[in-house]
């Protein structure tokens, strides 16, 4: 069970599956729109030049969320 | 939301919308999907419109009708923004929701995409459970088997329960299957949509509200839909339902009392009510999932990045590419215009001599002759032969690397700078947009989420030289800085002072974005998520039509609209006299002393602001300003050069007159605008002082330190 993390700790290439969302207001909302909830797999592809934010391929689209944001999705690492 | 005629012009300003039938038996179809997945080309092919299609999410800000006919019906096509969902979190939602609820549809088509299906299933399903006379159109299919996606059409039809078709843009045919069904749709039964399933306390507590609501919805909203919504505390829906039907349903006793047992209910069940929206939008994507395993096939799920998109937002290439990338089309631009612009330039003035030989023989009085070839004609006929060929290449050009893709990753790889500045990363796309036309910058920061944030946008669009101002710019970079020859050497020069100076707007559009982010505007940055689509190869002929057509001629058509009355007023004031004197030598004189202090003078002032309609007027109606009663007869660099430093210029007076160019208040259409989006002549005004003070500040200074040196 030690292999829980944030989304924004996993590093490009690594896949992982959606644990809890932490995030809260608008930003919770967006996230679910894009169809990021509760044991969605997610796989980051990319990071912008300057480190953040980076790039996340979520059911077939390929999102940038800012690493601020992306603290708060506890995902489990596969 | 691109800059095609309607959204750089003032109907962008309207924004109700109002569904126009032409006859009673007229089909109002609603068209929705998710941003980017080719809505408007969908609503393009059908309309035969040109509503501006173009590779980034969140494109079409407004609402879009057209209209076209069948063998059976003729149909009202509505396009309505492109939406993840319809539960209302932003404007747009509500937009969408309220217009599939409300605004009178027929049927609706669900645009998806059919590279991640599931993700727009979410919407089609929401969209079906509202209204059941639903057609779902699988858009991009072409795209979905290149990447290996297989998607059986027939058995997503049966899982769905409602019409499906797949299309791709480039395939004509796809498209006529489309109407056939969109015909057999509604002139048909109404389909019976897939039901979606909840888990089962959200179930049970639908159920012990849906009895209370029969009898009060006269059938037009579905009872399980809205139960579902009541519970959810959403109160847009209830005040939406009091407008449309006066009916306030959480005032019914009967209904409150249900709704307030189901979420007891769901309390029991520890669903709170923080918790029940994600467990209602998880329920759906469970829908979709359910529906994706049993006709997707191949989809591993995995798109691996292209080796392009690593090497244009990689750490090294990242920001050079991109500077390089403006550089390059500036050049090409510059090249590409000098010849057809001269060509042009000479055409022009022929004719206008001929004009003139014509009033001379009719015995024109020479106020009339003054008034109509040195007024009303030669200013728009220079700003047509200064202007359209630089736009008829820019605007293709910047289409092309719209269409490929290309945009959202400069959003991805500003974002950081721009966090820091407390803004948000979407402004690049604005700013991109400025680069066409303000106005159009101004409307598209609808696609920043944060108020705050949009604001910031806005007031800092102008920093970006639009293309009524670049051209000037252009023109006094190769007069007096890189010479009137034509050569390799001297364009790649002009390209990179260009660059030079559009790099000094970005700068201020950083300063000035943490400035306001750090008084007027304070915040901290909000959320931010973006879709890197996948690029896309660009439809290279209609990227030149829609280009030249919608943007060229109109951004074109809107200046000669003001230079022709502009031209008019100042041959009338330099040529009415009070007390001896033109009233245009009383009005640069009087300007003069200002004019001087920021490096200029007055007769440069006095262009600005009768440029206020059109910035493509200012150096025009400045050498009519120095000309006097002469007039222009011809536009080659050599006379232009002469003209300006006969009047004093030098190269500081050229500087002062590039950064004031780079730097002063919009055009009125752009303050107009930000006066309509923004809510308020206060934010006009503050978009007209900022870059303007900015720009007095900056030409002072410099005319200052130039003064000190004696220069």
């Amino acid at each position: 069970m030690d292999n829980f993390c944030s989304l924004c700790d996993i590093k490009v290439g690594e896949r992982a599956v959606v644990e809890r969302l932490r995030t809260h207001g608008s930003m919770r909302r967006r996230m679910l729109d894009i169809g990021l909830c509760d044991g969605t797999v997610v796989e980051c592809v990319g990071r912008s030049p300057m480190g953040d934010p980076s790039a996340y391929l979520i059911r077939g689209a390929v999102i940038a969320i800012r690493a601020n944001d992306s603290r708060g999705v506890i995902v489990r690492g596969i | 939301m691109g800059l095609t005629a309607r959204s750089t012009g003032f109907s962008a300003m309207s924004e109700d919308f109002v569904v126009e039938k032409k006859s009673p038996s007229d089909k109002v179809i609603a068209i929705a999907g998710n941003p980017n997945v080719g809505k408007s080309t969908v609503f393009n092919a059908l309309t035969g419109l040109h509503q501006h299609t173009g590779n980034w999410p969140g494109k079409t800000v407004s609402t879009a009708q057209g209209s076209f006919r069948t063998k059976k019906f003729s149909y009202i096509l509505a396009d309505i923004p492109g939406t993840y969902s319809l539960l209302a979190h932003s404007k747009e939602e509500e937009v969408a929701r309220n217009f599939i609820c409300f605004g009178g549809a027929d049927a609706a088509i669900v645009v998806c995409d059919a590279t991640c299906l599931e993700r727009s299933l979410n919407l089609a399903l929401q969209v079906m459970e509202l209204c059941p006379r639903t057609l779902v159109c699988v858009n991009l299919m072409d795209e979905a088997k290149r990447r290996g996606i297989g998607i059986d059409l027939q058995r997503l039809e049966e899982e769905l329960g409602v019409p499906v078709v797949g299309t791709s843009a480039h395939n004509k045919k796809s498209l006529v299957r489309l109407t056939q069904r969109l015909d057999e749709l509604c002139g048909g039964d109404i389909p019976t949509p897939r039901r979606l399933r909840y888990i089962k306390p959200i179930e049970q507590a639908v159920e012990m509200v849906t009895p209370a609501l029969s009898g009060q919805l006269d059938s037009i909203l579905p009872p399980r839909w809205t139960a579902l919504r009541l519970i959810d505390n959403d109160t847009s829906l209830n005040s939406e339902i009091e407008k449309y039907y006066g009916k306030d349903l959480c005032g019914i006793e009967e209904i409150s009392e249900a709704v307030e047992r189901a979420k007891f209910h769901l309390a029991e069940n520890e669903i709170t009510c923080d918790c029940l929206k994600d467990r209602i939008v998880s329920c759906i994507l469970l829908n979709a999932e359910e529906v994706c395993d049993e006709a997707v096939f191949g989809a591993s799920g995995r798109s691996v990045p292209s080796r392009a998109d690593k090497i244009l937002t990689s750490k090294i290439f990242g920001y050079p590419i991109m500077l390089l990338m403006l550089m390059v089309i500036f050049w090409i631009t510059i090249v590409g215009a000098n010849y057809p612009s001269e060509l042009l330039g000479n055409a022009l003035f022929w004719l206008g001599d001929r004009l003139s030989e014509l009033l001379h023989f009719l015995n024109a009085p020479d106020w009339l002759h003054g008034i109509i070839i040195d007024g009303a004609y030669r200013v728009p006929a220079w700003v047509i032969s200064v202007m359209l060929p630089p736009m008829a290449i820019f605007f293709p050009l910047f289409s092309l690397l719209e269409d490929l893709g290309y945009l959202p990753r400069v959003a991805y790889n500003l974002d950081r700078p721009f966090c820091k500045c407390n803004a948000c990363g979407k402004q690049a796309l604005t700013m991109c947009m400025g680069f066409g036309c303000n106005a159009a910058g101004v409307v598209g920061c609808r696609i920043i989420d944060s108020r705050r944030e949009r604001l910031i946008a806005m007031l800092t669009n102008a920093f970006v030289p639009c293309n009524g101002r670049f051209p000037m710019i252009l023109t006094i970079i190769s007069l007096f800085f890189v010479g009137g020859t034509v050569g390799f050497g001297s364009s790649l020069l002009s390209a990179a002072a260009l660059t030079g100076v559009i790099l000094l707007g970005i700068a201020m559009t950083f300063l000035v974005s943490k400035i306001l982010s750090s008084t007027i505007l304070k915040g901290e940055p909000s959320s931010f998520t973006l879709e890197l689509p996948p690029f896309r190869k660009p439809q290279i002929g209609k990227i030149l039509v829609r280009s030249l057509l919608d943007r060229t001629v109109f951004v074109l058509g809107r200046a000669v609209a003001a230079a022709v009355p502009a031209g008019v007023i100042i041959w009338l004031l330099a040529n009415v006299s009070i007390g001896g004197e033109a009233i245009l030598n009383h009005i640069t004189g009087a300007l003069d002393p200002f004019g001087r202090f920021i490096g200029m003078d007055g007769a440069v002032v006095t262009a600005f602001l009768l440029g206020l309609p059109a910035n493509e007027i200012v150096i025009p109606l400045t050498a009519m300003a120095y000309m006097q009663q002469g007039s222009l007869t011809e536009i080659a660099p050599a006379q232009m050069l002469e003209l300006f430093s006969q009047n004093g210029w030098t190269a500081v007076t050229a500087l002062c007159v590039i950064i004031f160019a780079l730097m002063h208040f919009p055009c009125a259409t752009t303050l107009l605008t930000v006066k309509k989006e923004a809510g308020g002549w206060k934010w006009a005004a503050m978009a007209f002082i900022i870059p303007t003070v900015c720009g007095v500040v900056l030409c002072a200074v410099i005319a200052g330190v130039a003064r000190m040196f004696g220069i």
